[in-house]
Order: structure tokens, then C-alpha cells, then sequence
């Protein structure tokens, strides 16, 4: 052993002393080769020395050095006698060996033999290794071994106490390999034994295995109730050794107070009261003096209250202890100790949500304002924050929106972003007045601007536009807002964006004239970013419709040299495209194209979801309650989304006129591209995968009764219809009948250009009834929705006999895509409720252009995709007669350019083409090669992504 | 249930690590670090819990810690575990290094390694809590010495004698001994390192 003090001597202070990492490293592995010459040599170690060897080897690892050898003499020492090679052998392995070690056989064998061994001491250490390591090859093993010894008359106490956690650990990690049987009623009447370390063990491990399996640990309960109370009501001296400073068994209280909370309030009313009982003690000791100034009686006395207002909490059944538990942690608010006041905070924030509490919980506000703003412990100021959150309803909301706001001047960095996100949540779900919601959010961009992410200032869009009544406000208080001589560029969006909708709200006050409301804007341009600099050319574009009197200086700042000139091509673009429209259009054209935007439809507030993706689903409280509270406060009110009939059901030639691609420039303020993406966001919740496309849709899925009370008839739900031909049917057209029955026909019309694309779609009533509630929605699926964009616009709920609605999707091509987006369409007809499901074509060879090249180029290109990843290749039946033309329709129909002379064979054929995303774009090649005595093709499709060549050949398989 | 067991010293120096889930090494290497600037760059007298963020792998584990002069005590607990108990738990576990060591100190950890695993190990197995009470597991040590001494005879005095040279070393960077706060332990040799 002296020598292992010297090494490891040299080593820490060799390292102490400011020598170089460089030097520690050599140290080190030279000790290492030390090491492995001896394990090595030719002289067998005795025990001694391996032990040594093996406890410098885990000093080494401690300092961060890999270590790889070693392990077989560990193994080595597991079935020596000695009780000390044998400990350390365990040890190096409990911390040293993978799960997944191949020595795993020799360590499981040397555990069962000290298992069978009978030997306290050694079955103590095989137990800990199992629980170290708990890995499946030990679960295999021993999971059926570890019930027995916990269960057998003649085991050691000590023995138990390991063997449950053991038994625990194995559960932990391979739930399946552990089977329920006779030893869990047995397990259950452990809680009943003499030795407190015994309990202790079980009921961690019945805790645990009542989170599963309820209904087979029902009778701990009782039995837990009964050991509470003995241990709550005796004297401190009655439990010895396990009284901690003048608290009895802090820890068994606290994990049987754990236990209780899997379960609901006990039924029997005589188990119901004894806890009641024992909860109150725990209460009124509260109360009591200290039995010692030691913060070690405090702190394990207050472990066991919390726990019991934990179970208080959990139960939320007794109203009485429900207010006690709120006062005692109003004392502790207050208290000096910190550990109790955020502790207090801590489940305070879980009390707020019970109905009996909440109102108590809210007494508490001064104080709880007063942490935020004095505490210095930042983890304890984050607790205020969520607590101030949990309690806030309509009558405290104002008050502490704005210490949350007063706060977030000073806040530490690391929490701004999501008392952003809470004050968003919050003067959004308790605004009464609008304007005071408008004011916080600016508020907010003001003090935090950074820390305002996209979802707050798109939000505060959507409700401006969608609520007439705050609007004139709005565009007042970000006009005076801009007016600071340094604003944060999130301002300059949102206040770009609302002038531009609104700014002729203010130009009657010549304070705000449109010339004045266009110099301030355009006094922020060159301090702005691209994507904000192009959202603020939309917003001039508008203004030329708002305000025809400045429409010639608008004209020339587009005209000046650094727009139409501009390095960047979205400005550029938009810059020439924009001078154009306003130079060739009529009015009535400017005013169709640049019309204000049409209201949201209502969903889920995106920051939420935000919030929730931040802190996990739990921490987020009351949810349901958000929701519903929102729906009355904007839904109820907001103007049933207008249709307007000009801009949407006729494709306007307009969109087209200008060149400007399949984008929705009609009715959509400024066109989406590729870096206007964050206009589209605004469309586009990311959160929800459902856009609902009707007024009030939301209503109509989520009302139980509609659900409940109809009668659901002909398509019972989700039923997605198998039209499968007539989806592959559109993989080569753009236009026809999707889908027909007796009611309903649907139509569609498309059209793409690059990576975008719009889709009509025609809903025909073929009968002579109304159709009501009538709610299409396009569903994209989990993997879909990060890939393919899709906006449509509401539809008039009410289909008339024999009338067509149309509506229309507008795409966009993220990534490239493996599934279809699914058109769900419900509706009543003459008092049933109809559901129906079909796949909406849209595929990625839609976004297909096609591309002519020489023999040469193309071969040449060819021979570089010859990775066998990026090829992909079908053989397979004719389904369809082979007949040349048809083929060459298909394939110039599927997208790609059909290339002629290509191929030497002239009966194959070959295309090319680029498939285009937002993200990226694909070059793709293919070859069709027909043989006609066999009636079979060969197609070979060449991309650079393995995914694209997979999903084109696949669609295109399906044509022939 | 209990993450992780880390030791270390004011340096960041690692004095005792123990997963209780299956981490790659240079995985634990680094969550050691961040744990230590973590926790190092908190005020004394400010509350001992802290939210570790993304650092064991979600929301849902807390970094519970004691200071004793040289040393932070960590404990990385999920939800189940109560923090106040845990804060004793590393009470109790200090004390019981202090009666086993009498007078514990940092090099205590470093050469006694294998001693201070075998103590950690009465207390918590597999991440869980395994025996609370002092004297038991004082007992329990003390047994285990037992049986080690009558295999090695008189060998096991040697690292002790070892301990008091280089206590007597003037080195700069002298770990100190364990300050345990207000608990009743005889600290009779204190005076010449404090």
C-alpha cells in the first residue's frame, strides 16, 4: 500500500504544482505501463499487489484517463476467498465495467456463487454490484433469484435491505424481466418489519412498482398509513438509532408519504382518518418549537412536512388541510433559511392549481412579488416567477404582468426568454382590454427585445389583425413607439407590419401623415437586417395601395440603385417586382392584390406551445384551462373570418401576371419566398399540425356533444379513403376528380413552380340539401410537417344543394418528403354527421423542373451519382399497355425533362431534372428501360439523396 | 433516484465520482466540469439546489450540494427524491466519513479511495438510498475493517502513517480538513491547518 501512496503522492502533487497537462499525461502512462507489465509479466501477482495495482488503476480513472485493461484480474479477484481481493474486485467492476461487457458471463457466475454462498458479507456485496451495474444480462440472471432472498424467512436484515434495491435497480432497467408472483403480497408485509432499513428499502421498491402496477400493491396502503402513524406519533426516543436529531425516521416518513401519493385518498374511511390524523400531527409540529437550533433538525423535520403537502396536494380532497398546508408555506416564504423559501415557492405553484387553494395561494402575492424583486439567489427568483404564473387569473393579472415586466429589466439572462414567453401567455389570456395587451407586448420588445422570439411578435399579429377594435390603437402606439431614436428591430417588424395593414387608421392626424409614417419606417431600413428589410418593402408596396399620394416616393426609393441593385436577390427581387406592380397595375388591381389580410383562424397560441417545449409538458399548469379561456375571450368575439369571394375563388390572372411564380401574392400581404420566411411562419403554426380551415373549426372537432349526440354515419372516422389509383392518377396531372360519392365531389387544380405551388380544391354538393358545419382540414403528419408548408384559407361553412365552394392551399416545399398530406372533411347532411378521409396529391415530383442536356452531360453525370446509395432501381410488371407515346406523356408529366438521343438503345427512355426545395435542390436522372416480350420495365432513378431516389422511383414505378 | 454522486474540490479536482446510470467516460468527465462551474460560481449562504437544465438529461433532476471547506458534496437527484432529505443525506454521509476517518480530510478521499467507495456503498446502492442511519452504517464499516485486518495483519497501518507524513508536508495546496458546520464532532487536531 505504500507504494500505491507514493505513485498516487506523485501524481496529485506533481499535477498540483503547475506542472503541464502534457507532463501529467506522461506521468500517467507510465504508471499505466507499470501496471500492465506486472498483469502482464511472467510472475503471478499475489493478492495483495493485484489489489493494489487495481486501486491505483481507479484512482487514475478518477482523474479522467481511460482505462482498458484491468478488468480480467478484477474478474480474477471476484471468487478469491479473501474477503478483501473479493471487495475490491467488485468494486472495480461496479464502476469500471459497461453493461454491455463481454466479461459479463464470468462476473455473473462469480455473483451467483457468492449469492449461493450464504455468506452475509459476500451475498451484500453481489447485491450492490447487481445494483451498481443493473444491467439486462444481470436482470436475466438474477431477477428470479433477488424475490426469494428478499422474501425468505432466514435473511439477514442487511441482506433484505440490498436485496430490495437490488430488485428495485433490475426493475428500473428491465421492467419485462421482472415477473409479479407470489412474493409481492410478501414484498407488501415488509413494510410491517421490525427493522426500520429494512422498510425503508421496501417501500422504495413498492413505491416503485406501484407506480406500474397499482392494483397489486392496493394493500400497502393501509399498512403504509399504520407505520406513519406509529412513527408520527411516538415519542423521539422511541426509534433509536433512527431518530435524526430529535426527528424520528425522517426518511421512512418521507418515502411513505411517497407511497401514499400513487395512489387516491384511502376508501376505508378508518385508514382515511388515521391519515388525516397523522397529516395534521405532521402539521401542528410544525407549529411547535425547535427541539434543537441545529439546521439538522430543521431541515429533516420540514423534509417530512413538505412531503406531507406534497400528499395534500396530490389528494386536493381536504379543503381545511389544503388552506393549512398554504399557510404554512405562507410562514416559509418568509423564512431565513433559502433552501425553505424556495422549497415553499416550489409547491406553492402546485397548490394554485386546486380550486380550494387558489384563492389563498393569491394572499400571498406581496410577498411573493417582494422575492422576485429582493432575493439574491437567482435559482429562487426563477420559483417566485413560476409561482407569480401559477397564480395569476383575471383579477391579479395586471398587477403582475407588470412586476414581471418591472422584473425583466433586471433579470438574470438565462431566465428572460421564458418570462417573456409568461407575460406574452399571460396579457394574452387575461387581456379585458386589448389595448393594455397591445402596450405590454411593445413593452416587452422594448425592454427584452432580444429575448422576444419570433412566436410573441407573430402572435401579437394575429390578434391585432383579427380584432378590428384594437387596430387604430395599435398602429397609434407603434407609430409613437418607432419614434425612439434606437428601437429594437422586432419592433421595426411588427410596427412595419401593422402601419403597413393599418397606417391609414392614423393618417388622418397630421402628426402621422403617410409621408410621415413612410420616413419613419424608412429612417430604420438600413439598420435592418435582410428579412426585416424585405418585410418593410411589402409594407411600402401597401402603402402605395393605402396611401396613392406617396406613391411616386415610394416609387423612387424602390427605383434607387440599392434596392434594384442590391447584392441580396430577395431584395433585389422584390424591389423590381414591386416597382413593376406599382407602375403597371390599376388601381383596382393594387387594390385586390395588396388587400388587407384576412383574419387568422384561431389555434392554439404558438407560444404556449413554445413555453411548453421549454419546460416540459408537466411544468406548464392549467392548459385546458388556457385554452378555454381563450377561445371565449378572442374567439367569442372575433369576426367570423370573411371569404372575400374576389381574391380567393377565381386564380386570378393577376398572380400570374407578374411573373411572380405560384406565389400567394393574392391576399397575402407580402409574398412568401424563400427568405420571407418568417412571413410565412406566421401562417404556418409549427406547433399544430392541423390547420383548421373553417371559422370556428376548432369548435366543431373539439364540442363532445356534436361528437356524442350525432349519429355517425356512411365514413365512420379516419377513414382514409383508399383511393390510392386515383392518388397515383395526379402523381402525372394536376388537374381532375379526386374523390367522389353520393354527396360530395372534389376537385382539384394545381399548379407549381420550384419549390412552391398552389392547389384548388373544388368541394361540389351533389345533392339538393345543405351541407352545415362543412369543415375540410389538411392534416400533415408528425414527419410531414417540418418538410411541406401548407396555408389554406377558411371555406363558408354552409355548402348549398348543388353549389361548389372552392378553397385554396398554398404550398411550399421545405425538404424533400416521403408522405402525402391527408384532406379531412366533416360536415352534416340532413342530420348526420359525415367523415371523410383522402389523400391530398401532393408529391415531391411536383416540384420538379425539368432540365435538357447532351448525351454527354448527361452519362457524364450519371457516372458521378454512382454511389449505390444514390441509386435506386425497380423491375417490375407493365400494368398498363406499353405503348411509347403514353410513356413519354407520363414522364415529361411527371416533371422531368424527357431527353432524346440520349440513350444509345432508342426504345429506353431517360429524363433529368431538379427537384426543388426551400432548403435545397436535387438533381435527379432516370432511365426507363422497357421489354416488351416480357411485358417488364427497368427504372433506375440517380439522385444525390438517397430518399429522393427512393420516393421518385416508387411514385413513378406505380405509372406504367 | 440518485444520478450521480460527485466529490470534488475547490479546484474542480474529482475526489470521488459515482454514476449510478451508464455513461460513457468522456460523457462523465464533462458533466463533472459543468457541475463544478455550476456550482462553484454560487454564492455561500444561497439555497443548495439548483436546477441542472439539460445537463443529466431533462428538467426533471436537480444538483443538490453541500460546501465543506475544500469540498462540494453533489448529489444529481431526480423528481422522487426529497431535496431536504437528500441535503441530510450528504449530512449524514460527511459525518460518517469524519467518525470512519476520524477527522476526514481531502486526502482521506485520495488515499482511502477504495475505504470512502465502501462507505458510499452503505449508504447508496444502485441509486438508491440504502441505510440512513449512522451508527449502522459506521457498524457496518467498522466490520468490514475488521475482517480486512485479520487478512492483512499489520499491513493496514501503513497508509494512515503515510496520511500524517504528508499532512506534515508544508505544501501550498494543502487540502484542509472537512469544516462539518455545527455538528458535535470532536475536532481536536484542527488548529494546525486552519
Amino acid at each position: 500500500m505504500i507504494q500505491t501512496e507514493a505513485s498516487c503522492c506523485r501524481i496529485i502533487f506533481g499535477m498540483g504544482k503547475g506542472k503541464s497537462k502534457e507532463a501529467e499525461i506522461k506521468r500517467i502512462n507510465k504508471e499505466l505501463a507499470n501496471i500492465r507489465s506486472k498483469f502482464k509479466g511472467d510472475k503471478a501477482l499475489d493478492g495483495y499487489s493485484k489489489k493494489k495495482y487495481v486501486c491505483k488503476l481507479l484512482f487514475i480513472f478518477l482523474l479522467g484517463h481511460d482505462i482498458d485493461f484491468g478488468h480480467m484480474e478484477a474478474v480474477n479477484l471476484l471468487s478469491s476467498n479473501r474477503y478483501t481481493e473479493k471487495q475490491i474486485g467488485y468494486l472495480f467492476i461496479s464502476v469500471l465495467v459497461n453493461s454491455n461487457s463481454e466479461l459479463i458471463r464470468l462476473i455473473n457466475n462469480a455473483i451467483k456463487n457468492d449469492l449461493a454462498s450464504r455468506n452475509p458479507t459476500f451475498m451484500g456485496l453481489a447485491l450492490h454490484c447487481i445494483a451498481n451495474v443493473g444491467s439486462r444480462e444481470m436482470a436475466e440472471a438474477f431477477a428470479g433469484e433477488i424475490p426469494k432472498i428478499l422474501v425468505a424467512g432466514d435473511t439477514m436484515d442487511s441482506v433484505k435491505q440490498s436485496a430490495a434495491l437490488c430488485l428495485l435497480r433490475l426493475y428500473r432497467t428491465s421492467p419485462d424481466l421482472v415477473p409479479m408472483g407470489d412474493w409481492t403480497s410478501r414484498v407488501v408485509h415488509l413494510l410491517n418489519d421490525q427493522h426500520l432499513g429494512v422498510v425503508t428499502a421496501a417501500t422504495s421498491l413498492i413505491t416503485t412498482l406501484a407506480q406500474k402496477n397499482p392494483e397489486e400493491f392496493k394493500t400497502s396502503v393501509s399498512l403504509a398509513v399504520s407505520r406513519l402513524s406509529r412513527i408520527v406519533t411516538s415519542a423521539s426516543t422511541d426509534l433509536q438509532d433512527y431518530t435524526y436529531y430529535f426527528v424520528p425516521a425522517p426518511w421512512l416518513s418521507v418515502k411513505l408519504l411517497r407511497l401514499l401519493q400513487c395512489y387516491p385518498p384511502p376508501e376505508d374511511p378508518a385508514v382515511r382518518g388515521r391519515l388525516t390524523e397523522c397529516l395534521e400531527t405532521i402539521l401542528n409540529k410544525a407549529q411547535e418549537p425547535p427541539k434543537s437550533k441545529k439546521v439538522q433538525h430543521s431541515n429533516a423535520k420540514n423534509a417530512v412536512l413538505f412531503e406531507a403537502i406534497s400528499l395534500i396536494i396530490h389528494h386536493d380532497s381536504e379543503p381545511n388541510l389544503l388552506v393549512r398546508a398554504c399557510n404554512q408555506l405562507g410562514q416559509f416564504l418568509q423564512h431565513r433559511e433559502t433552501n425553505l423559501r424556495y422549497l415553499a415557492l416550489e409547491s406553492m405553484c402546485t397548490l394554485a392549481s386546486s380550486e380550494f387553494s387558489h384563492e389563498a395561494v393569491k394572499t400571498h402575492i406581496e410577498t411573493v412579488i417582494n422575492a422576485l424583486k429582493t432575493e439574491r439567489d437567482v435559482s429562487v427568483r426563477q420559483r417566485a416567477v413560476d409561482l407569480l404564473y401559477a397564480m395569476c387569473d383575471r383579477s391579479n393579472a395586471q398587477q403582475i404582468v407588470a412586476e414581471m415586466l418591472n422584473y425583466l429589466e433586471t433579470a438574470d439572462y438565462s431566465i428572460r426568454e421564458e418570462i417573456v414567453l409568461k407575460v406574452a401567455i399571460l396579457a394574452e389570456k387575461y387581456a379585458v382590454d386589448y389595448t393594455w395587451y397591445v402596450d405590454t407586448i411593445l413593452n416587452l420588445i422594448r425592454i427584452a427585445g432580444d429575448y422576444v422570439s419570433e412566436e410573441v411578435w407573430y402572435r401579437v399579429i394575429q390578434i391585432v389583425i383579427n380584432r378590428d377594435d384594437v387596430q387604430g390603437y395599435a398602429a397609434k402606439t407603434v407609430f409613437e413607439a418607432l419614434q425612439a431614436p434606437a428601437c429594437h428591430e422586432n419592433l421595426v417588424k411588427v410596427g412595419g407590419y401593422i402601419l403597413g395593414e393599418f397606417g391609414n387608421l392614423i393618417a388622418g392626424d397630421p402628426r402621422s401623415s403617410p409621408l410621415i409614417q413612410f420616413n419613419l419606417l424608412h429612417s430604420k431600413f438600413h439598420l435592418c437586417s435582410v428579412p426585416t428589410r424585405a418585410l418593410l418593402l411589402s409594407t411600402y408596396i401597401k402603402f402605395v395601395n393605402l396611401f396613392p399620394e406617396i406613391k411616386t416616393t415610394i416609387q423612387d426609393v424602390l427605383r434607387s440603385d440599392s434596392q434594384l441593385k442590391n447584392a441580396d436577390v430577395e431584395l433585389q427581387q422584390r424591389a423590381v417586382e414591386y416597382l413593376r406592380l406599382s407602375t403597371i397595375a390599376s388601381t383596382d388591381i393594387l387594390a385586390t392584390v395588396l388587400e388587407e389580410m384576412p383574419p387568422f383562424p384561431e389555434r392554439e397560441s404558438s407560444i404556449l406551445a413554445k413555453l411548453k417545449k421549454k419546460k416540459g409538458p408537466g411544468t406548464v399548469t392549467d392548459l385546458e384551462e388556457i385554452k378555454k379561456e381563450r377561445s371565449s375571450d378572442m374567439n367569442g368575439s372575433a369576426e367570423p373570418a370573411s371569404v372575400n369571394a374576389s381574391a380567393v375563388s377565381t386564380p386570378s390572372p393577376s398572380a400570374d401576371l407578374l411573373g411572380l411564380g405560384a406565389a400567394p401574392l393574392t391576399n397575402s400581404a407580402p409574398p412568401p419566398s424563400s427568405s420571407g420566411s418568417l412571413l410565412v411562419d406566421v401562417f404556418s403554426d409549427s406547433a399544430s399540425a392541423v390547420a383548421p380551415l373553417a371559422p370556428g373549426s376548432d369548435d366543431n372537432f373539439a364540442s363532445p356533444d356534436l361528437a356524442s349526440s350525432e349519429v355517425v354515419s356512411e365514413e365512420p372516422a379516419d377513414t382514409v379513403h383508399d383511393a390510392d389509383e386515383l392518388f397515383h392518377k395526379f402523381v402525372c396531372k394536376n388537374n381532375g376528380v379526386l374523390f367522389e360519392n353520393q354527396l360530395l365531389q372534389i376537385g382539384l387544380k394545381s399548379e407549381f413552380r420550384q419549390n412552391l405551388g398552389r392547389m384548388f380544391i373544388f368541394y361540389g354538393n351533389k345533392t339538393s340539401t345543405q351541407f352545415l358545419n362543412f369543415t375540410p382540414t389538411v392534416i400533415c403528419s408528425d414527419d410531414l410537417q417540418p418538410s411541406l408548408n401548407l396555408q389554406t384559407k377558411p371555406v363558408d361553412p354552409t355548402v348549398d344543394g348543388g353549389a361548389q365552394v372552392q378553397q385554396v392551399v398554398n404550398i411550399e416545399c421545405v425538404s424533400d418528403f416521403m408522405e402525402a398530406p391527408i384532406l379531412n372533411i366533416q360536415f352534416r347532411y340532413g342530420g348526420t354527421f359525415q367523415n371523410l378521409s383522402v389523400k391530398l396529391p401532393i408529391t415531391l415530383n411536383k416540384f420538379f423542373q425539368p432540365t435538357e442536356m447532351s448525351s454527354q452531360d448527361f452519362f457524364q453525370r450519371w457516372k458521378q451519382l454512382s454511389n449505390p446509395k444514390q441509386e435506386v432501381q425497380n423491375i417490375f410488371k407493365a400494368k398498363h399497355p406499353m405503348d411509347a407515346e403514353i410513356t413519354k406523356a407520363k414522364i415529361i408529366g411527371f416533371g422531368s425533362a424527357l431527353l432524346e438521343e440520349v440513350d444509345p438503345n432508342p426504345a429506353n427512355f431517360v429524363g433529368a431534372g431538379i427537384i426543388h426545395t426551400k432548403t435545397t435542390q436535387i438533381g435527379c436522372l432516370l432511365r426507363l428501360e422497357p421489354n416488351l416480350q416480357a411485358q417488364m420495365y427497368r427504372l433506375t432513378l440517380r439522385t444525390s439523396k438517397e430518399a429522393v431516389s427512393q420516393r421518385l422511383c416508387e411514385l413513378l414505378s406505380e405509372q406504367f | 433516484m440518485i444520478n450521480a454522486v460527485l466529490v470534488f474540490n475547490n479546484h474542480g479536482k474529482p475526489r470521488l465520482v459515482r454514476f449510478y446510470q451508464h455513461l460513457a467516460e468522456e460523457v462523465q468527465q464533462q458533466l463533472i466540469r459543468e457541475t463544478f462551474h455550476l456550482v462553484l460560481k454560487r454564492d455561500e449562504h444561497i439555497c443548495n439546489f439548483l436546477e441542472c437544465g439539460s445537463l443529466f438529461g431533462g428538467a426533471d433532476y436537480k444538483l443538490i450540494y453541500r460546501h465543506y471547506a475544500t469540498l462540494y458534496f453533489v448529489f444529481c437527484v431526480d423528481s422522487s427524491e426529497s431535496e431536504l432529505g437528500i441535503l441530510d443525506l450528504i449530512q449524514v454521509f460527511v459525518e460518517t466519513l469524519d467518525k470512519c476517518f476520524e477527522n476526514v480530510c481531502e486526502l482521506d478521499l485520495i488515499f482511502h479511495m477504495d475505504k470512502v467507495h465502501y462507505i458510499l456503498q452503505e449508504v447508496v446502492i444502485g441509486g438508491m438510498v440504502l441505510e440512513t442511519n449512522m451508527n449502522k452504517i459506521v457498524a457496518q464499516v467498522e466490520a468490514q475493517s475488521k475482517l480486512e485486518k485479520a487478512e492483512q495483519g499489520g499491513l493496514s497501518a501503513a497508509p494512515s502513517r503515510a496520511v500524517s507524513a504528508v499532512k506534515n508536508i508544508n505544501l501550498p495546496e494543502i487540502p484542509r480538513n472537512i469544516n462539518i458546520g455545527d455538528i458535535n464532532i470532536k475536532v481536536p487536531s484542527l488548529s494546525q491547518f486552519m
